[in-house]
């Protein structure tokens, strides 16, 4: 609930803070409509598409009407997937404005008790420090490995939780012991000839939960002739701060970074979670009203690249045999490593060089699956729906091995395949290691 | 505001779930693609059938209040803009393909159906329908009909008024009547059928329409002229229609636009040339492939520079696409476009386009032309800034020049995008008063009460300013 006070506060806040000239740059050609999830789920619905939601943005700063409940429900259901701004043709930012519309109606509106806690502790308390994101990852190990899962299943404990979150608890990675996580290396040598140096984004959660996957990261790049250098002062992307209305603290994390990775003389800083490597390529707007630090933004962000594209750029299927048994693979785009970094080939033309497996392309594989960051767990019943639209369409590939670029939508596969009961036959896999595993020495 | 009483009854008729009113739901359909125009409706209803329809304007027949059935909202003469409030009507229930006729040709849609999804069911079946407006991935069958919308193949096939063969429509009385049908030949009366298309959701709301399909060309051919020179390349269209050629699509874009267009689309389009030509032809191969050859000749006799021939079927699709995306590119140079859609006989292009460029010139403004050049059909385009008033004038003036030269020249204030709200107080230079009269006295035998989309196609006063409506 929004009180009248918080309103008008918010309408102040979004003539003081909109970008006005973005706003009217929308000239609601509707080009946008077809490609938006949430439009064409919600049955054709303007207030669920992004035409509507600029238009409604405006209106809250002409005062044509006043950010209500509706206003800000029609926000809270975008998945963020930024589907709508390749086929701009004006070229509008929405990603910008929506973030900037979610911060304003976040920072200005007051949280119940319970979600201000829960708020508190996970933007505040636990993404930004690696030790306590080890931690609780290490908890999740523990209660994975000490039989306590076992037991929550029997008792039926988790029946209390919301569907997806029950299933979700169900497909979690097996997650690595606290001694595994806390060695991480710092520097690793190329294994064959050297033809690059470049700094690796390990991320928060891709450096606990999906540590493997982040080994074979470092892996790949180093057969593919990479020289690799991690920080140790690298901190979270911000994309999940950024996401929920927490700008603030967002802008402090891109600071740590910045810092961390300015100083190594490298060709790239290579992610592998298309999630945090959009964010990572928007920090000069994220810092664009900072001019101590616009300019160092810049730098930062054109160095940002994810692996498939620097593997495909190093000729990395040449240099190694890639065979994998007999079966056929699919990709799921990751929203924001297509729409916001434009990587969209790479990983099929890499998908394509592995001997055995045969790639089928999905229908609509850019589509969002509904993962979206923590979507599927606070707009469950919309996440659902979209899932089972993407697992209609993996189904019709006959894959049984569904790639995907980013760690949000691989578990949102792995629920996709728990849901339909087909766990025996199919898998979902982040590319790294569906290539990691086709290396042939 | 609509009474309580009118709301109940709207309720009633089609339930609570298809009946929005929230401040949010009227605002996201208080306008459409047109600039500058923007109205709240007073509640917006989603209605499941013809018979609930039929209900619904009875029953705004009765109470007097204003009806703007709605597809997607892409059209560019605000005529889906709720300029006097009522009620906005949408087919989202109704977006069903009922018969694909495969021995009539024909098929028979509702009026929600996403015009590009209907296309794609009728080429999975091996047939084509030619109308092919910008938007179609957007538009609804239902908007494209009462828009009369072209596109880029109307040159060879003609435009959606040509397709139309049946419609089942609601009057504002609430009566239905089916015109037409699945016939090659029909006289038996008023052609009731024709009168609907195009006619802007003015005389009553169509709820079904049998559109006619023809056979799917065998091949198909693209290829770029290109040219340093605008009124060459002008001049060139005419020459190759002189040449007894038709194209199926032949579309001019300068170089203002060109340059927009490949910033968006990224497909190595030639910016560096003052003009191109995008001359598609489609048929039989040896057919197509003669016409080609001729073509390209006549254009190096015209003095292009350049002449590429797309290599596959992805390049001339990229081609095509980027062409329909031109317009919303604009928007890539300043927040707002005003576009014009003026069109001439097919032998004056140079001299509209010559015109064109005096008036930009004249009136100091940044104005992209691209268009049907082979339909007469050229869409100005203006990037401005509706916060900058003192430009905004100079548009006005400069776009009522353009249609006084379209019209002096023997041509039209609108070539496909209607009339609306935008050109309603230009309709008059066009058709005379008499001509205005005999329109109204139609608006007037089937809407007596002026409840159907009021406001659009006539203005209460004519040569009013056109861009700065307050």
């Amino acid at each position: 609930m929004t009180t009248v006070q918080e309103q008008e506060k918010i309408q102040e806040q979004f003539k003081a803070r909109m970008n006005e000239d973005e706003l009217l740059n929308c000239m609601r050609c509707g080009f946008c409509l077809p490609t938006c999830p949430t439009y064409i789920e919600s049955g054709y619905k303007e207030s669920h598409s992004p035409r509507g939601r600029i238009a409604l943005m405006k209106a809250v700063v002409d005062g044509v009407i006043e950010p209500d409940e509706d206003f800000e429900r029609s926000l809270e259901l975008c998945l963020g997937c930024r589907a709508c701004e390749p086929v701009c043709p004006s070229g509008v930012n929405y990603g910008h404005l929506l973030e900037d519309a979610r911060d304003i109606i976040n920072q200005n509106k007051k949280h119940s008790l319970p979600v201000r806690a829960v708020r508190k502790t996970v933007f505040q308390g636990l993404f930004p420090h690696p030790e306590r994101m080890r931690w609780t990852v290490g908890m999740l190990g523990f209660y994975q490995r000490s039989g306590i899962q076992t037991i929550a299943r029997k008792i039926g404990f988790l029946g209390l939780l919301p569907e997806s979150l029950t299933t979700m608890e169900k497909v979690l990675p097996a997650v690595p012991t606290m001694k595994e996580m806390k060695n991480r290396p710092e520097q690793l040598p190329a294994l064959t000839e050297k033809v690059q140096r470049v700094a690796f984004f390990s991320g928060c959660l891709m450096d606990t939960m999906f540590m493997k996957t982040n080994d074979a990261t470092m892996k790949l790049l180093q057969l593919a002739g990479c020289e690799v250098v991690i920080p140790k002062n690298q901190t979270c992307c911000g994309a999940l701060h950024g996401h929920s209305g927490e700008k603030e603290a967002a802008k402090q994390l891109a600071k740590r970074n910045i810092i961390a990775f300015e100083e190594l003389d490298v060709d790239y800083i290579i992610t592998n979670a298309g999630g945090c490597g959009a964010f990572l390529v928007d920090y000069d707007h994220l810092l664009k009203d900072d001019p101590d630090w616009r300019d160092r933004a810049k730098a930062f962000k054109e160095k940002i690249k994810d692996i498939s594209e620097v593997l495909v750029a190093v000729d990395f299927t040449k240099k190694v045999r890639l065979e994998l048994p007999v079966q056929v693979i699919t990709y799921q785009d990751s929203c924001h490593l297509r729409n916001v970094m434009k990587t969209a080939s790479a990983p099929r033309v890499l998908l394509g060089a592995i001997n055995g497996a045969e790639y089928v392309e999905m229908k609509e594989a850019d589509r969002c699956c509904g993962s979206a960051g923590i979507y599927n767990i606070v707009e469950s019943e919309m996440s659902m729906v979209m899932l089972d639209y993407k697992m209609t369409q993996a189904k019709a590939t006959h894959a049984t091995t569904i790639v995907t670029a980013n760690p949000g939508c691989l578990l949102q596969m792995q629920l996709g395949i728990e849901r339909e009961g087909l766990s025996e036959k199919m898998r979902a896999v982040h590319i790294v290691d569906l290539l990691a595993e086709a290396v042939k020495d | 505001m609509l009474s309580n009483e009118v709301k109940e009854k709207l309720i009633s008729i089609v339930t609570k779930e298809n009946f929005a009113d929230s401040k949010t739901e009227r605002l996201v359909y208080s306008y459409d693609a047109t600039p500058n125009f923007q109205s709240m409706p007073d509640a917006v209803v989603s209605p499941r059938n013809t018979a609930e329809i039929s209900e619904i304007l009875k029953l705004c027949n009765e109470y007097k209040v204003p009806i703007v059935p709605r597809g997607s909202g892409t059209n560019l003469c605000a005529g889906t803009c709720p300029t006097e409030g009522g009620i906005v009507l949408l087919f989202k229930h109704m977006n069903n393909i009922m018969e694909i006729d495969e021995e009539n040709l024909t098929i028979t849609v509702q009026p929600g159906v996403i015009t590009l999804d209907m296309i794609h069911a009728i080429e999975e079946k091996g047939l084509f329908y030619p109308p092919d407006p910008s938007s179609m991935k957007i538009s609804t069958i239902g908007g494209n009909i009462n828009e009369n919308s072209g596109g880029l193949r109307g040159l060879k096939y003609g435009v959606t008024r040509d397709y139309v063969i049946g419609l089942e429509a609601v009057l504002p009385n609430g009566d239905i009547i089916r015109t037409g049908g699945k016939l090659a030949k029909d006289v038996a009366g008023y052609d009731l059928t024709r009168l609907f298309v195009g006619s802007e959701g003015t005389l009553g709301v169509i709820t079904e329409a049998t559109l006619k399909l023809i056979p799917m060309p065998e091949t198909r051919k693209t290829m770029l002229a290109l040219y340093q020179d605008l009124n060459a390349a002008a001049k060139c269209v005419s020459k190759i229609i002189a040449n007894k050629i038709i194209p199926t699509t032949l579309e001019f874009l300068d170089q203002p636009t060109l340059k927009v267009v490949e910033d968006f689309a990224q497909i190595g389009l030639p910016t560096n040339v003052q003009a191109v030509l995008l001359i598609e032809q489609d048929g039989p191969l040896e057919v197509v492939e003669r016409d080609m050859e001729k073509i390209a000749e006549v254009c190096r006799q015209e003095n292009a520079v350049s002449i590429q021939v797309a290599a596959t079927e992805e390049e001339a699709d990229a081609l095509r696409t980027a062409r329909r995306a031109a317009l919303s590119a604009v928007a890539r140079l300043k927040p707002t476009t005003i576009l014009e859609d003026a069109t001439v006989p097919r032998s004056e292009i140079a001299k509209m386009v010559k015109a064109i460029n005096e008036i930009t010139e004249k009136y100091q403004l940044t104005i992209c032309t691209f268009g049907h050049a082979g339909d007469g059909n050229l869409h100005p385009t203006c990037a401005t800034d509706a916060r900058n008033h003192e430009e905004m004038e100079r548009v006005e003036k400069a776009f009522a020049e353009i249609f006084e030269k379209a019209i002096e020249l023997g041509g039209t204030i609108t070539g496909e995008h209607g009339v609306g709200a935008m050109k309603a107080p230009y309709l008059e230079w066009k058709l005379k008063a008499e001509g205005i009269a005999a329109m109204k006295a139609i608006k007037q035998a089937f809407d007596p009460n002026n409840i159907m989309n009021p406001g659009k196609v006539f203005a209460k006063d004519s040569k009013k300013r056109v861009v700065i409506t307050r």
